[in-house]
């Protein structure tokens, strides 16, 4: 569970960030968080991470795990010196212990052979898996996904999407995930919250109330992602 | 509509053995392709000393200075002169090493600590080398203590630049990762850092060894018993172009023999670089 009260993070004399937000996630939630860019939905998965500490408010995270929050970026990130199970075990804090659940990890991203492969060898959407599989294996209590597949091609793209879907399915995942891609937020989350404004505030709390998986060509989720591009004021282009 | 997830069927590699034996055959062929020329070249000067084109007493013959090495190596004096030659670099790299990689590692660490040192060094960088040599003889003697300081000296730069540089370049990003698993500083220093900075400070310690070849000359023409560069001065003093021409192919077979166990050093540690040298 995670909850976060009054935060305010700004930068630029007030003009980027993000202001006044609160919310709760319940465990194994999926939220997205959508808004137009510079609305400061990124700086508040840094603030959300401990990555930037610099910020007003409380953030509650309730956990018992041995790592509170994993954290999935736009890139990979991996150490180009590490081979890909020596990458996933990067943060572990016994990496003797999970030696032995190291393959149920490459096995459950789809690298079952490719253990003992450095990063050069990987193509982006492996590589994204790996970093999956990283964030993973500390086993969480919060991911959050800063837009974790923007950098990916369409197909491959939808293969993590499924990938992430099955995880949080298996393992009951609280997932944070900002993205600026309304079809990824519809497809995974339960919840979307769409930041406005500069600094951006929680303008819209939307529940996503449908069974997952989805099927990407629903008419009720077109119908929301109209409703979300009317939001963020966007003109519609193609319907 | 949903994309099923298979991994087999999508990240099947190629067969990769036929591509393995080519890259030998081009490998064998390339190395070959380097000994042509220095091969012709040394026939053309042996056949024009041969038939007088060159005089023997200013150009001596490949032959006659290979004779001169085995005629050192079998009075014994020349393990004596390449050990003690030897010798001086690899302490003097040493030492310079060392020096360089704390200092390269606190000036590119800390902030502070460059604003602190680094004019002082970059002053002292601008000094060529060989200016230090007349003091260092005041101050500690003719004997190897000087030498050594001079060669240390001079492996001293490249290496600590290339620390810095290495350092500082490091990918924020990657150090944003350890922060999330609340590495602590050393944490990050030693899984984060110092591997991300190690291309470049293999590169730092290959141009310091061609420097500490370069300084163990000056060291040893400055005044020496024994050694290679002893053996140039005698050879001048003696008139014997083979004496100096033997010791510089003996420095160019060291000089190339410690980069070559530098760089495969290197191509083993980073055999994990995404560059043109390890693409298969």
């Amino acid at each position: 569970m995670l909850k976060v009260k009054q935060a305010t993070r700004t930068f630029n004399d007030g003009l980027a960030g993000f202001q006044n937000i609160s919310f709760s996630i319940e465990e194994g939630e999926t939220v997205g968080v959508l808004g137009t860019s510079g609305c400061g939905k990124s700086t508040l998965l840094r603030v959300l991470s401990g990555l930037d500490q610099n910020f007003e408010g409380a953030i509650e995270i309730a956990g018992m795990g041995e790592q509170p929050i994993g954290m999935i970026f736009q890139e990979p990130r991996l150490m180009p010196w590490l081979t890909v199970k020596e990458n996933i075990l990067f943060g572990a804090k016994d990496a003797k212990k999970k030696q032995g659940v190291i393959q149920e990890y490459l096995n459950l991203v789809g690298l079952s052979d490719f253990g003992d492969y450095y990063p050069k060898d990987l193509s982006g959407g492996m590589a994204q898996r790996v970093a999956i599989a990283r964030a993973l294996i500390g086993e969480p209590d919060v991911l959050l996904l800063d837009e974790p597949f923007s950098a990916l091609d369409a197909f491959t793209k939808m293969q993590l999407q499924d990938l992430l879907l099955e995880i949080q399915k298996k393992r009951l995942t609280t997932m944070v995930v900002v993205t600026h891609d309304i079809d990824e937020a519809l497809y995974l989350c339960d919840r979307i919250f769409i930041l406005g404004g500069q600094p951006g505030t929680l303008q819209v709390e939307m529940p996503i109330d449908v069974a997952k998986p989805r099927d990407r060509g629903n008419t009720f989720l077109a119908s929301k992602k109209a409703e979300i591009l009317d939001l963020l004021h966007i003109e519609k282009v193609v319907d | 509509m949903t994309v099923k997830i298979d991994g087999k069927g999508l990240f099947e590699t190629k067969e990769q053995k036929p591509v393995k034996v080519g890259f030998e055959l081009k490998k064998v062929r390339g190395i070959a392709l380097g000994f042509i020329i220095p091969f012709i070249l040394l026939v053309v000067w042996e056949v024009a000393v041969r038939f007088n084109w060159l005089d023997a007493y200013v150009f001596p013959a490949p032959t006659t200075i290979l004779q001169k090495i085995i005629e050192l190596a079998a009075e014994g004096t020349l393990w004596g002169h390449v050990g003690i030659t030897f010798f001086r670099v690899f302490i003097g790299f040493l030492a310079g090493t060392v020096v360089a990689v704390v200092l390269g590692s606190i000036v590119g660490y800390f902030k502070w600590f460059e604003q602190l040192m680094d004019p002082l060094i970059q002053a002292f960088r601008s000094i060529p080398s060989l200016a230090w040599v007349p003091l260092f003889i005041l101050w500690m003697g003719i004997g190897e203590s000087s030498k050594v300081m001079l060669i240390a000296v001079g492996v001293f730069f490249p290496i600590y630049l290339n620390i810095v540089s290495g350092i500082q370049g490091v990918d924020r990003k990657l150090i944003e990762v350890g922060k999330i698993y609340h590495f602590t500083t050393f944490q990050i220093v030693r899984r984060i850092i110092f591997p991300a900075a190690l291309p470049s400070f293999l590169v730092g310690l290959r141009s310091g060894v061609g420097l500490g070849w370069m300084f163990v000359v000056a060291a040893e023409l400055m005044g020496a018993s024994q050694g290679l560069g002893y053996l140039l001065v005698v050879g001048q003093n003696t008139y014997s172009p083979e004496l100096i021409i033997a010791s510089i192919i003996l420095f160019a077979l060291l000089g190339k023999a410690t980069d070559s166990l530098l760089k495969a050093l290197e191509a083993r540690a980073l055999k994990w670089q995404d560059n043109l040298q390890n693409q298969q």
